[in-house]
Formats: structure tokens, sequence, C-alpha cells
């Protein structure tokens, strides 16, 4: 009991520190302690060597993410749309998501045949955070980070529920296209900067 | 050999090498053809059946094993595969023509195969990962590293990538309420799932707002191809569903919202398209109204319903392949697709102007053009069914029918005493007419269609009974 509540507070520090962080390190680091959660989280329904295979491929779209954006000026993601950004709205909006996670997954763990609480719980804070951050930003890497996110929790939730080798590559390989496109969409919306330098 | 190889393994690998290819000229007219061989080769050749030339006899599987899944493309669905891979060619050789980018070659194909994947792939709700690597597949088409993105790639990224979860958990649970038909609960969760993850997939009323900013800001003739292949590819993996599931399939809830959608998307998309001033916007919202006639069809009786799905197909592939290349050759030479800038351009760009004029006057439903017969079948059996939604359904063509006439008049509204001067080269003079005069044929002469349409119902086992 006590360790699922660690991964949930592991699930929640890492998920709320992405939607708080200003530095791009900061938001690789947490990205990829994210996925320590998500394979424990699937650890739970899958086998070590499957479930391995989602921390590989998450750090993997963290190393593409933070390599791309490493090559890049510190001032690259100015100018871009940004709704409001205060922490303390940021970690309001946060509590909100975190409050409406804990009143659905007791029904949520049942339709998902009995996941597993700390499973359901899991995921859909990792769902809803990856939501929010989806709603309050338009700039690139944060709109990467958002739908990786939001796909690791449903990754968690589904591997409750689907343990075929297939699906397993096929949503390896989107988390990769996923990071891949985030990279491309950085250097390109990045192009006037090194155009210019 | 099997034919998921020979349609997703062998235009993937091809796609692949067609990567190191430079030249447009090229790339078009490889791709082009390999896309015709590909099409008469689903055409006219049988899938499991023996076919003896010579001594030799051979025989094309229609399974293929991987991972312990399967990919099954059966022998109905060569038709299907035809119609595909022929739309296909139709951007792949127009690529010389538009001068857009070459990628859109090899990346096409590859998008092209995984959609067919998305169709072989059993079970069938697997397709949502495979048209999810199709969108993803889809941003360098969208996007180039030398431009910032668009705010409506990132919304299409957004949007179509949020479709997924919702698929594949929708699957699952429908596998539930098949097991359990009385649990209403459970019956109802999964329809709503299912319903959101098709409204992002398809990108139903009010999620379609990326597709005008598409138009917009990215080249019409990419996202011509995108707005034919992936809602095209959707609408035959969700009847897929229909067929699956006895109790969605008979659910008179689920006619009701596919009515419902389909008129709020044909209205919409009708009546927006009437009040624009943007060329660009308006073929946007005409593609929109297209996936409503769409969903218009899946709400009638499937016996008739599904013809006539299958009818619309080919003349939506042909009537956005005119129109997507015409505004590309206007997009060129004009300073931009507002009316103000496109004036009196008919007598400039007379093949590109008549090319946006009877590819929105088709999609109006326009009688002679190749839109009028699966509109006017749509018509009589929504009729049949809801006087009301049949209204509705006329409002829509009205508005699309606003937005041809004003089309039509800006672009003939050029000064006193202008001169004719043709700015179109001769490969789009040639691509845009011959494609101006399929559109007339398959009007004048829509039993053409009827020829690859028999079989093309029986792959849908219960729907097409």
């Amino acid at each position: 009991m006590s360790l699922s509540w660690i991964i949930i507070l592991l699930v929640a520090i890492t998920s709320v520190g992405l939607l708080m962080a200003r530095d791009w390190r900061w938001l690789i680091i947490l990205l990829s302690a994210q996925y320590v959660t998500v394979f424990i989280l699937t650890l739970q329904n899958w086998p070590l060597g499957m479930a391995s295979v989602k921390v590989v491929t998450g750090w993997m779209g963290a190393t593409i993410l933070g390599m791309t954006r490493s090559g890049l000026p510190d001032e690259a993601d100015d100018g871009e749309i940004k709704l409001p950004q205060g922490r303390l709205f940021h970690l309001f909006a946060a509590g909100i998501v975190a409050s409406i996670v804990a009143a659905v997954t007791p029904r949520v763990d049942t339709m998902m045949a009995d996941a597993g609480s700390m499973v359901t719980a899991g995921s859909l804070l990792l769902i809803g955070m990856g939501l929010l951050h989806l709603a309050l930003t338009d700039q690139v890497l944060r709109v990467a980070l958002g739908l990786m996110t939001l796909l690791s929790g449903f990754e968690v939730l589904y591997s409750a529920v689907e343990s075929s080798v297939l699906v397993a590559a096929l949503l390896a390989v989107i988390n990769l296209g996923l990071a891949l496109v985030g990279a491309y969409l950085l250097l390109a919306s990045n192009a006037k900067e090194t155009d210019a330098s | 050999m099997s034919a998921p190889t020979i349609w997703i393994i062998v235009p993937m690998l091809i796609a692949v090498l067609l990567l190191a290819v430079s030249s447009p000229r090229v790339l078009s007219l490889v791709g082009g053809s390999i896309a015709v061989v590909l099409a008469l080769l689903a055409e006219f050749i049988p899938i499991e059946q023996a076919l003896t030339i010579g001594a030799f006899s051979i025989k094309i599987d229609s399974s293929l094993s991987i991972l312990g899944r399967v990919l099954l493309l059966r022998p109905e669905e060569g038709s299907l595969l035809a119609m595909i891979y022929g739309a296909a060619a139709l951007w792949f050789f127009g690529t010389e023509a538009a001068r857009t980018k070459a990628r859109l070659v090899p990346l096409g194909l590859i998008i092209t195969a995984l959609m067919v994947a998305s169709i072989a792939v059993e079970p069938f709700l697997f397709a949502a990962l495979f048209i999810e690597m199709a969108i993803l597949l889809s941003i360098p088409l969208l996007t180039s590293l030398y431009k910032a993105p668009s705010r409506g790639v990132i919304r299409f990224l957004i949007y179509q990538t949020l479709a997924m979860p919702f698929i594949l958990l929708s699957g699952w649970l429908l596998e539930g309420v098949e097991a359990s038909p009385g649990d209403l609960a459970l019956a109802a969760q999964s329809a709503s799932m299912l319903g959101l993850g098709f409204a992002f997939l398809l990108a139903i009323f009010p999620l379609y707002n990326w597709i005008p900013m598409l138009m917009e800001e990215v080249s019409p003739f990419t996202v011509g191809f995108l707005l034919w292949i992936l809602p095209t590819s959707t609408l035959i993996f969700g009847t897929g569903f229909l067929d699956q599931y006895s109790w969605l399939r008979s659910s008179p809830q689920l006619k009701i919202a596919l009515q419902s959608a389909g008129t709020l998307m044909l209205v919409t998309g009708g009546l927006w398209a009437a009040f624009q001033r943007h060329i660009g916007r308006i073929m946007a919202y005409g593609a929109i109204a297209e996936t409503g006639f769409a969903l218009l069809a899946l709400s009638l009786d499937a016996r008739l319903g599904i013809p006539i799905l299958f009818i619309l197909i080919p003349a939506r592939a042909l009537g956005l392949a005119v129109w997507s290349l015409a505004l590309t050759v206007i997009k060129e030479n004009a300073e931009s697709m507002r009316f103000s800038s496109v004036r009196g351009i008919l007598r400039t760009l007379p093949f590109a102007s008549v090319g946006v004029i009877l590819a929105s006057f088709s999609t109006a439903g326009f009688p002679l053009l190749a839109g009028f017969p699966a509109r006017l079948a749509l018509w009589d059996g929504l009729a049949r069914v809801s006087i009301g939604s049949a209204l509705w359904m006329g409002l829509g063509l009205i508005g699309l029918l606003i937005s041809s006439f004003r089309m039509l008049a800006v672009f003939s509204m050029a000064d006193e005493y202008t001169g004719w001067e043709v700015r179109e080269d001769w490969i789009q003079g040639i691509m845009l007419g011959l494609a101006m005069i399929g559109l007339m044929i398959l009007g004048l002469f829509p039993q053409f269609v009827q020829y690859l349409l028999p079989n093309l119902p029986a792959m849908f086992e219960r729907l097409g009974q």
C-alpha cells in the first residue's frame, strides 16, 4: 500500500513538475523520470522484458528531444503564444486535475477489469496532466511533452487489458515517432534563429 | 507471395528507396507509375485464386502473420485497393505539375501503405495505431525545416493523436459489451469513447478547425492528399466497427448520432463556405461537407448506405485532386488566395480557375459532374428516412453552391480590356484538363464507377448482405 502511494506521488511530482518547469533541461530530466514511473506501473501487468520497452523507448524519446533542444539557442521557446503561465495558476489547475482523478479512479478501475487502483490512478493522472499541458501551451517542445505524457498514461491503462507484442512494438514506434516529430518541429520553429546565426 | 506483402510492404520498401531520389520529375513518374501498377494488380489479379500463366501457377495468399497478429486483405477488397492506389497515383503524377514538395511521393506512398495496413490488420481495432503512424509521417509533408510550423499543423497533430487512445480503449470495451449485452452503462461508455475517437479522427464538428487553418498555411495539394486518404480509410475502418458489433449495428441511437453529425458537418461546411472570402478555406469547408455526406450515407440502411459510401469515394478523390492542384497553381501565381487577390484570374489562369469551379460544383452535387449521382442517391435515401434531414442537406448543398457561384463571379470579374494570357505551363494544363474531363465523365457516365462496386459491400460480412 505504501509503495503504491510512493509511485503515485512520483507520478504526480514528475507530471506536475513538467507543467511547472521553465528550463528545458529540467523538462527532459522530469520526462525521463516520468518514464521510470511508467515502467513501474506497467510492470504490474506486463512481464519485465515487455515493460522495460516503455522505459527504453521513453528515454530514447527524451534523448532525441534533449539533443535537439540543446543545439538551439536558450531563448528559442520565447515568442510563442502562452496562456496564463504563473506557477500558482498551473499548480491550481494541476490540483483540479488531481481531484478529478481521485474522484473517477474507482469507477474507471472497475471499468478496466480491475487493473489496480495504483495503475488506474497513475495512468489517469498522466492523461490528465498531459491534457492540461496541451491546453495551456502552443510551444512545440511542450506540445511534444504533453502528447508523450498523455500517451504514457494511456499505455499504462491499456497494458492492463492488452499484452500483445505487436501492440507494444507499435506503441513504441509511435512514441519514438512523436519524439522525432517533436524534434523536427522544434528545429523548424527555430528556423529563423538558425538562419540568422 | 501474399496480398499484404504486395500492397503494404513492397510499396513501403519502394518508398524508402525513393527517398534517395531528388529529381521531382523522376519521383512523380516513378511514384505515379508504381501506384498505377498496384491499382491495376489489385483490380485484375484475384486474391486467393490460382492464376496460371503458361507452365507457371501463381496464387496470392490473403494473409500475412506478423508478431502474432495478421494482416488480411480479402478477395473482395481488391477494388478498394485499386481505388486507393488509383487515387494516390493522381496525386503522385500531379506533384510535378503542382511543383510541390517532391517528398510527397515517397512519404505519400508510405502513408497510403499504412492506411491499407489499417484496413488489413486483424484484430481490426489495431488500425488506430497504423493511422497514428500515418499522422506522424504527415508532419514532414505539412511543414519544412526552414519554416516555423503553423498553428494548424500543431492542432492537426494534437487532435489526430488524441483519437488513438479513445479508439483502442473503446475497442476493448466493445468486446465487453459483446460478452454482456445487457450492461447498458458499459455500452454507453464504450459508445461515447468510440464516438470521441472518431470525432477526432474524422474532424467532426467542432473539431475541424485545423482543416481551414492548414488550407491557408500549407500547400493545398499536400493538404488535399491528406484530406482524401485519411478520412477515406478512417471511414472504412469505422464501418468495420459497425460490421463487427451487432448491438452497435442495430442501435437506433447510433443512426441518429451519425445522421446528426453528418447533417451538422454538411450544413456548417456549406454555410461557412458560402461566407468565406478565401478560396483555400472554401475547399476546406468543401472537404468537411464531403465527410458529412459519408456520415449521412452510413446513417442509412446498410443495403443502401454502404453502396452510396463507396460511390462517394471516387468522386471525392477526383474532386479533391482537381481542386487542390488548381488551388496550388493559383497560389503560385497570385499574391494570396483571398478574393481580392484572385479577382479576374480566369483570363490568366483559365485551367486552374475552371478546375476550382468544376471541383466545387461537383462537391455541391451539380448535375453532370462526378459528385451528382452519389448525392442524388443519398438525398433520395435520406428523404425516405427523414424529410427534416433531407431539407438540412439541401441547405448545406445550397451553401456549397453559393460559394461556387461566388468564386465563379470573382474569377471572371476582370478589368475591362484585360486580354487573355495563359500562365499555366503545358504539364499543368494537361493534368488539370484530364482531371476535369474525368470529373465530367464520372458525372455523365456514373455506371463507369459501378464497374468497381459490385464486390465492395461484401468486404463487410454483415453490413454488406
